[in-house]
């Protein structure tokens, strides 16, 4: 290389140790981020043997470091001379997966795995899986927990012999006398079931999937019934009854809620890996239970999955099993006591009409979506409202608008702003599906009400509010009902309302064109130029600045662009800046 | 919208004081009495005391027998009679183990434990409050204390029964037992807990057949504390108890302990919370008033997790550093004072007027002083500089105040000494000055032979995968934009950020 030559060679490793050594946590974190800069600069050949020893020996360091340190050297392969070189990485990577250090730990099998793929057979049989195995026999529980994640990238590509040596340090993992470990391996089950021969994944792993299944730790058997979506995926239909069926009925009715819960948030997968039949039989009685469960945390998971699990379920006797099955629990959990479980079920429950079609949603739904809309918990209402589209394709949201009404209103003015901003972004949805009529009898008010909100996040929404009406509703419309009443507060004593005038013309002038903008718009920004509040006047001037392309040429130069010379000469230099920007974008000087 | 309070529309955020005023104080079940079918009504029985002495026994059964049946404390108006029959029983039962004499015989053993086990160990229920702090929040309580806390004073009481025999016990107080008692220490009610821990602490003392094991599983809800979940609300009460096992560890220590300590303990000092620190702090220093030798690793792993943000964190290192320094061998503090005062030197500069003064509350410490000034040569140098600053700099009187008293005391214990550094003082700032730009300049020369290296790897290999020469691209990228950055950052949109704050104090008519 190059840089060999000549003392500036010396430089990078120089200034590396120096720097490696550096008392300051931020100076080592520095260097170390430049790595690649110095392994490059030091060629293949040095960053092979003596930049990586280095590394390798100086490794007890800030986490911060390490953590960084770890990730560099996965992306080090060209830089230590390409595949045939990788395995020099090794080293220092397999100090960096025993740290004790979560973070780092991960940090370093994760760029093991990477590497991994970048070994040549060969490389991998004579250095990579050697570490593997040193990982998995470690003293420390740290180590042992990084070898659980290396297991499914060698094996494919290993001999059978090797393979068999492989199978047997995962299986004695899974049963380590340390909880973290047998973690580890549960968590890295469905990924190594992938790529073994079904018929280990027969002998082997529903072995393990079983015993990790009645681990004496809850933390354990959850993580178990997230390697059974894959185990089951992988197994033909015909063996699922007696291999993972069992197990999955037992999580089910776990004692822990913990568990229950796993199997609640995976019932769609659950569901899918197990096939049709399986689901008609078991998974429908198991998944009234967890709708039924006595913690509100599983019923929540469940109510959540209420949908899905509906769209899933075979469609020959489909709608017979949500009605005698499903929805009797979901009409309990409308009046639930628990406001966690109301709302994830409000944020799935519409979805059900399209499934059950207009007479079933009228019937049935109705009741409950107007009994959620007027639930205590405004969460609860939100849900329902920002899901209306899901109704209205089925029944027409007329059958709602009557209980629509009072819930939009209550939440319009709910104490909590989040809540306010909430509905406010559903308006324009809402007032798409109502129509102009009933937008300009009911709900006109509100709108304008947000814009002189107490809350300057609903007044900005109130503003991005009126311009996707415009949108909606056309610009002449906006010259009967909404320009009047915002060019009105250019007169309010509050600065913040004049302001907000200016921001809602910002954002109108585009959608109701050049003929409202000139005519009716651009005057009252004119007077504005007069305010006497500083924060007005600039405003006036970023205003003029953006309506300016929508103007006319000749009003550009006849009165925007003396207002904006005016501005440009201000006493406050924030009005002069903007004034004097205005002027260069819109080309006036 | 007139129904809110215009505060309360500003702010948006209410306060925490007043959520937690307006959310009553919850009480919650056990998810283990749901899952049951609903209790038979109880009748009462025959007082045990009223019995015929070869009846006692059998009526002991089934007194235990009845109290297994377990009630809904969240519902307050069912089973009245039934819960009341219950409480008398387990009184009674608990006045029957402590008082009386030869009342435990063998086959009383699987009667008593499963009575214990089936109304104590259950799953935990999931916390109302995820984000629960210790410090702030009140703790959710156990609904059917009324009967559990009985239930704990009967296991204590039978545990603390001087016919107890250990022996038979162990068949039934095993290590899943243990296993589910210790489980039980994550419950948010500190009375639980507190029952918990006086009976572990027996256990492990009666059941010398199982401290490896408590102590080994100890040890791994530790590690998950730390590594996994940060969330365990019995960790200080474990600590508590291995505070007084350690107290009785045999010398030369195992070193299992001595793994406990640098591997669990040490690493248990990133924890969020603060209240663990007390109960760790005094488990080190156990540790070294065992064994000295410990002293230099135990204050290094200190510094390695030494907090950086958490002000008041680093306020309860250097107490515990204080506690150390205290019980230190004069040997140990001289291999240990040059990264220790390094780290002191650097809190005696904090910007927080709390770390620095608790810092400079060392110097008020005799024992510490006399190490001080034994050491004055290799102490007073690394401590000058940060001291002789923030005589100049800091922002708060009371911390100049201690400065100067500190400058005063190092300056008697080595006048010559003070003087060479004070003349010195300046010289030193610009020779790290002079450091660091050489620095600069090295890192420049670095990138500049980086770039002639890479066109040179570029035009020397046209075949040479992406990978470089991404990496190359991505190193420029993030050259530029940092340049960007600091141009963006100039006067114009700075004062504008400034307008912008303005404008969020609201009502003000004219903001400016």
């Amino acid at each position: 290389m190059a840089g060999a030559d000549g003392d500036d060679s010396l430089y990078p490793i120089a200034v590396l140790i120096d720097e490696l050594r550096n008392e300051d946590v931020q100076l080592r974190l520095n260097s170390i981020k430049k790595l690649s800069t110095i392994a490059l600069a030091l060629g293949v050949e040095r960053t092979r043997t003596e930049l990586l020893p280095f590394l390798t020996d100086t490794i007890y360091d800030e986490d911060e470091v390490l953590l960084a340190l770890a990730e560099q050297l996965g992306n080090f392969t060209m830089l230590v001379g390409g595949p045939e070189y990788v395995h020099c990485l090794l080293p220092p990577l397999e100090s960096l997966a025993t740290v004790e250090e979560t973070v780092v730990r991960d940090k370093a099998v994760e760029s093991l795995r990477k590497i991994s793929q970048e070994h040549s057979p060969v490389d991998l049989e004579v250095h990579f899986e050697p570490l593997v195995k040193r990982l998995a026999s470690g003293d420390w529980f740290t180590s042992r927990t990084s070898a659980c994640g290396l297991f499914s990238v060698c094996y494919p590509r290993v001999s059978s012999t090797v393979k068999a040596e492989i199978r047997q340090h995962f299986r004695t993992l899974c049963s380590d006398d340390t909880p973290m470990v047998r973690r580890a391996a549960a968590s890295k089950l469905g990924e190594f079931a992938k790529v073994l021969e079904l018929d280990y994944v027969k002998s082997d792993i529903i072995s393990l999937f079983t015993a990790l299944a009645s681990d004496e730790q809850d933390s354990v058997r959850l993580l178990a019934v997230e390697a059974c979506v894959s185990i089951a995926t992988l197994l033909p239909q015909e063996d699922l009854e007696t291999l993972v069926m069992p197990t999955l009925r037992q999580a089910a009715e776990d004692k822990s809620w913990r568990v229950r819960y796993m199997v609640a948030d995976k019932f769609s997968e659950l569901q899918k890996a197990v096939g049709p039949e399986i689901t008609k039989n078991d998974l429908v009685p198991a998944f009234q239970n967890l709708l039924k469960d006595c913690e509100a945390e599983v019923r929540a998971a469940a109510a959540n999955k209420v949908k899905e699990f509906c769209e899933n379920l075979p469609e020959d006797n489909r709608e017979q099993i949500i009605m005698t099955h499903i929805l009797p629990c979901v009409k309990e959990l409308v009046s639930d006591t628990n406001q966690h479980v109301k709302s994830a079920l409000a944020s799935v429950i519409m979805g059900l009409s399209t499934i059950l079609g207009k007479d079933n949603t009228i019937e049935h739904l109705l009741p409950l979506f107007l009994a959620q809309l007027k639930d205590e918990c405004p969460e609860v209402r939100l849900n329902i409202i920002s899901n209306l589209d899901c109704v209205n394709e089925v029944i027409g949201i007329r059958q709602l608008s009557q209980s629509l009404l009072p819930a939009i209103v209550e939440l319009a003015e709910d104490a909590k702003w989040r809540v306010r901003l909430a509905i406010i972004e559903y308006m324009p949805l809402l007032a798409g599906q109502l129509g102009v009529e009933f937008f300009d009898e009911k709900l006109n008010t509100l709108c304008m009400a947000w814009l002189i909100d107490h809350v300057y996040a609903i007044r900005e929404a109130a503003t991005c509010n009126l311009m996707k009406l415009v949108e909606k509703f056309g610009a002449e419309w906006a010259q009967n009902t909404i320009v009047p009443k915002v060019l009105g507060m250019a007169n309010d004593p509050n600065y913040l309302h004049r302001m907000t005038t200016l921001f809602c013309i910002n954002a109108l002038s585009e959608a109701c064109g050049q003929d409202i903008t000139t005519k009716q718009m651009l005057p009252v920004v004119l007077k504005m130029s007069n305010d006497q509040v500083a924060n007005v006047r600039f405003n006036v001037a970023k205003s003029l600045q953006k309506i300016g392309p929508v103007l006319d040429s000749n009003a550009l130069q006849s009165e925007v662009k003396p207002t904006l010379e005016k501005l440009s000469g201000d006493s406050d230099m924030d009005v002069k800046y903007f004034a004097q920007e205005a002027i260069i974008v819109l080309a006036l000087a | 919208m007139s129904a809110i309070s215009a505060s309360e529309k500003v702010d948006g955020f209410t306060r925490k004081s007043m959520r937690k005023a307006q959310k009553q104080r919850k009480s919650q079940g056990s998810s283990q009495y749901r899952t049951q079918s609903a209790p038979v009504e109880l009748s009462p029985l025959p007082q045990l005391k009223d019995a015929p002495s070869t009846e006692q026994q059998e009526l002991f059964t089934q007194k235990l027998q009845q109290c297994c049946m377990l009630f809904d404390f969240l519902d307050s108006v069912t089973d009245l009679k039934s819960k009341e029959i219950k409480r008398a029983t387990l009184n009674e039962l608990v006045d029957f183990v402590s008082t009386n004499r030869g009342v435990l015989v063998e086959s009383a053993y699987p009667e008593i434990t499963n009575m214990i086990s089936t109304n104590i160990f259950r799953a935990l229920p999931p916390s109302d409050n995820p984000d629960f702090d210790p410090e702030e929040d009140e703790p959710t309580l156990e609904a059917s204390w009324p009967h559990m806390q009985l239930v704990y004073e009967f296991l204590l009481r039978f545990l603390e029964n001087p016919d107890f025999q250990p022996s038979i016990a162990k068949r039934h107080i095993d290590q899943k037992f243990v296993l589910q008692l210790l489980e039980l220490f994550d419950s948010e009610d500190p009375r639980e807990r507190d029952f918990l821990k006086t009976i572990l602490h027996r256990i492990y003392g009666k059941f010398l057949g199982l401290r490896a094991f408590i102590r080994k599983q100890i040890n791994n809800i530790f590690l998950r504390f730390i590594y996994e979940t940060e969330h365990f609300n019995g960790v200080a009460e474990l600590l508590e108890i291995l505070g007084s096992i350690i107290n009785g560890f045999a010398l030369p220590l195992k070193a299992e302990h001595k793994q406990f300590l640098m591997k669990v303990l040490i690493p248990l000092h990133t924890a969020k919370g603060l209240a663990l620190f007390h109960a760790q702090a005094y488990c080190v220093v156990q540790f070294l008033e065992k064994d000295p030798t410990l002293t230099e690793p135990v204050i290094r792993g200190l510094l390695k997790f030494w907090p950086k943000t958490c002000s008041q964190k680093e306020v309860m290192f250097l107490g515990e550093i204080e506690e150390i320094l205290d019980v230190i061998e004069p040997t140990q503090f001289k291999k240990i004072q040059e990264p220790l005062f390094k780290q002191i030197s650097k809190c005696v500069a904090n910007p927080h007027f709390q770390v620095a003064e608790r810092a400079l509350y060392f110097w008020n410490n005799e024992y510490i002083l006399s190490l001080i000034e034994e050491n004055i040569d290799k102490v007073l140098p690394i401590m000058f500089g940060s001291l002789y600053r923030i005589s100049k700099e800091h922002w708060n009187p009371t911390i100049v105040a201690l400065v100067y008293n500190v400058l005063k005391t190092l300056m008697e214990m080595n006048c010559t000494l003070f003087d060479e550094l004070t003349s010195s003082y300046k010289a030193d700032r610009q020779r790290e000055k002079k450091k660091e730009q050489e620095r600069d300049e090295l890192w420049k020369k670095l990138e500049e032979l980086r770039l002639s290296n890479a066109t040179l790897v570029q035009n020397n290999s046209h075949g040479l995968p992406s990978v470089q020469n991404n990496n190359n691209n991505n190193n420029n990228n993030s050259n530029n934009d940092s340049v960007n950055e600091d141009k963006s950052a100039d006067g114009a949109a700075e004062t504008v950020d400034g307008k912008d704050t303005m404008e969020a104090s609201e009502s003000t008519p004219c903001a400016k």
